[in-house]
């Protein structure tokens, strides 16, 4: 961003608040309407949209997301299969199709992405792949800053013994091996239903992923309970936990929302992987882990069937990793100097 | 509910210490002093006299640990603070005594709306309604002097400069009418055009709404042309109490005088402005006898190995010196 750029517009606003203020402030009566101030979100939202990067990965995202959770419910209603719907018990209907190819070795576009081991739509199971891995991924981040934050704001807030404590618990926690922990948890409880194994597969995810939340949450409260506006919320009788969550941690906002995205990518890559060993979701439900699972057992035949989904994971993954960045720049008042 | 003698505020033997890796720091040491209702009280003193624990040690806010009351009585309207339960505190605290900090730049929630930090106050302490609070927190804009109150009150703290900043802040401390008002160098981080402005607007607001004031600076010129009393504290202790108009014609105390020469003459034309020599002491380790028998021009012996009385000059004027009727005699006022 090194190039040198006339004012825009927007930039001019942006001087102009700060110039009716003082105006105002010199001469009360005399001023006339003041110019709409730039918020600190517009703020970020506009360096945002200066990172091409971000922008690539924020549009592939929602392209993603959208397509998605409509994806498979269009291609029903267009082609009339669900991603679960096996043809027939013709073997020529339930053997794999490379893309764009029918029945007969035709022409289609039934199956773009061709169709998987039992004749099933792949770019159906992809895109419904998608909705459960999404799902898991921001679900399980939601878990996490749920409790991460909440869990962080408290200790940091308290501190002293308390503190000390329930950041000890978070210490032993990390130590634990993650994987493992995950593991044994779903293979403990293993659920007879679908359904059931991706709800153990929130908890087991869930459970584990908030720890790096709280210390985050943590550091950013101790440094803001001792600023002044903490003191003056004190001094006019606000409660402990008003504090807490009304004054301190939309404060913390702008380095939780930056790990919340970052986070997102990491605990679906830790669902695919799981999905991949077998622990996570299970048939018919697909997602992307068990879709490459399911493909790379037939990976020198029909190469598609692990290449499209292993694709689509790796596109999610870096465009969310790049839009984590960017928000990361656009909010950290550190790396303001462009 | 006042006592008999019009005391709001009655501070009595109040000592806050802190605890620290280099020994206990004796940040408020004995200190007793008593606000009239209605009146302004100057609490002045170089940076480390202990001047704004006493005021977080009224309301409680003293950061625990390291920081801790000690001893003593705040009593306020005949109930002593101090032995209040916390949720008994917190209703006082913005309610009965507001705050007014220093920094405005740092001691406004940079994440709410100011709207939003104004209506905090009433809903929580008056139990207004979202409406009723919004209405009311307008109308105190108003009060202090920012124009277009209704769309400023949408802004964002970083939206106002630190004059409105303070304004604001003052109308957040006012808006449930307090008996005590603690302003906490409130003009310090402002620049000398919006300082005016301010004191006059806290002056108003007192002779329209009959709060106590206590007002704490290291600024004499403030002092002189708002307070009623005037206590000098200096390494945790008062040197000097008295009311504003004697403390100014008639100083007692050799520290008050010092400071007194140290304020520039506008219509010197020329000279060296006066300083007291040294700098004021390590409160964690003070030696015995008087702490300011270092800097001081008045020292003897004494000074260096007995501990100062609290010698009363006047009806209402108190000075800690052995040499104190010497000083005040000198300044041309007659010791009773």
């Amino acid at each position: 961003m090194a190039t040198e750029k006339k004012p825009e517009p927007d930039e001019l606003i942006h001087i102009g608040p700060e110039m009716a203020v003082a105006e105002a402030d010199l001469m009360p009566g005399e001023v006339g309407r003041f110019v709409q101030g730039t918020s600190l979100w517009r703020d970020a939202w506009r360096r945002l949209l200066k990172n091409k990067l971000a922008v690539f990965g924020l549009v592939v995202v929602v392209i993603v997301t959208i397509s998605s959770i409509i994806g498979p419910t269009v291609i029903q209603r267009v082609f009339g299969f669900t991603p679960d719907y096996i043809p027939s018990n013709d073997p020529r209907l339930t053997q794999s199709f490379p893309p764009f190819t029918g029945p007969n070795g035709e022409f289609s576009w039934a199956h773009p992405m061709g169709t998987d081991n039992a004749g099933r739509d792949q770019f159906a199971r992809v895109l419904q792949g998608g909705q459960i891995s999404l799902f898991v991924g921001i679900l399980a981040t939601l878990v996490s800053l749920l409790i991460g934050v909440s869990y962080g704001a408290i200790a940091g807030y308290v501190g002293g013994r308390v503190d000390n404590v329930m950041m000890r618990i978070v210490d032993v926690l990390y130590s634990l091996p993650y994987v493992i922990v995950v593991i044994v948890l779903l293979s403990m409880f293993r659920s007879q239903t679908p359904r059931g194994q991706l709800i153990l597969l929130f908890v087991a995810i869930g459970t584990v992923s908030w720890l790096t939340m709280a210390r985050i949450v943590r550091g950013q409260v101790l440094s803001l309970k001792n600023q002044e506006f903490v003191l003056a919320a004190r001094a006019t009788g606000v409660s402990n936990t008003r504090i807490i969550f009304r004054h301190i941690v939309p404060n913390t906002l702008g380095p939780v929302i930056v790990y919340a995205t970052l986070e997102i990518p990491q605990i679906m890559l830790t669902e695919a992987f799981l999905s991949f060993l077998g622990f996570g979701v299970q048939a018919p439900l697909a997602s992307w882990g068990s879709l490459a699972a399911d493909g790379i057992q037939n990976i020198a035949v029909f190469p598609w069937q692990l290449i499209f989904p292993g694709v689509t994971m790796a596109l999610t993954l870096f465009s969310l990793n790049f839009l984590g960045d960017g928000l990361r720049d656009a909010l950290d008042p550190q790396m303001r100097t462009v | 509910m006042a006592n008999a003698d019009g005391n709001l505020l009655e501070v009595k033997n109040l000592r806050t210490y802190f605890e620290t890796d280099d020994g206990i720091v004796k940040a408020v040491d004995d200190i007793s002093f008593q606000l009239k209702r209605g009146e302004t009280l100057g609490i002045v003193g170089e940076s480390g006299s202990g001047k704004s624990v006493t005021n977080l040690s009224i309301i409680r806010l003293v950061p625990t640990p390291p920081g801790k009351i000690v001893s003593g009585q705040v009593v306020f309207n005949g109930n002593d603070l101090l032995l209040l339960s916390n949720d008994a505190i917190r209703k006082i605290r913005g309610r009965r005594i507001a705050m007014i900090f220093q920094d405005p730049m740092t001691s406004l929630n940079p994440f709410m709306k100011i709207s939003k930090q104004l209506m905090e106050m009433t809903e929580l302490h008056l139990g207004h309604t979202k409406a009723q609070a919004h209405a009311h927190a307008i109308r105190m804009l108003e009060t202090v002097g920012i124009p277009d109150a209704r769309e400023r009150a949408e802004s964002y703290p970083h939206e106002f400069s630190g004059g409105m900043r303070q304004r604001a802040m003052i109308a957040m401390a006012l808006s449930c009418e307090p008996e005590l008002l603690i302003a906490d160098e409130p003009t310090t981080a402002l620049d000398v055009t919006i300082q005016a402005q301010i004191l006059e607007l806290i002056k108003k607001l007192k002779r329209e709404t009959g709060t106590s004031v206590i007002l704490i600076t290291h600024d004499l010129g403030v002092v002189a042309g708002m307070t009623d009393h005037v206590i000098v504290m200096y390494a945790g202790k008062i040197f000097e109490q008295a009311t504003t108009k004697e403390l100014f014609a008639v100083p007692g105390n050799p520290y008050t005088k010092g400071l007194l020469r140290s304020v520039p003459d506008p219509t010197a034309e020329q000279g060296k402005l006066y300083q007291i020599p040294g700098l004021p002491p390590d409160v964690a380790h003070l030696k015995p006898g008087c702490p300011f028998a270092q800097r001081c021009d008045y020292t003897q012996d004494i000074c260096t190995r007995e501990f100062p009385p609290f010698v009363q000059l006047n009806a209402d004027h108190y000075s800690l010196c052995h040499f104190a009727r010497e000083v005040y005699s000198e300044s041309g006022g007659t010791p009773v």
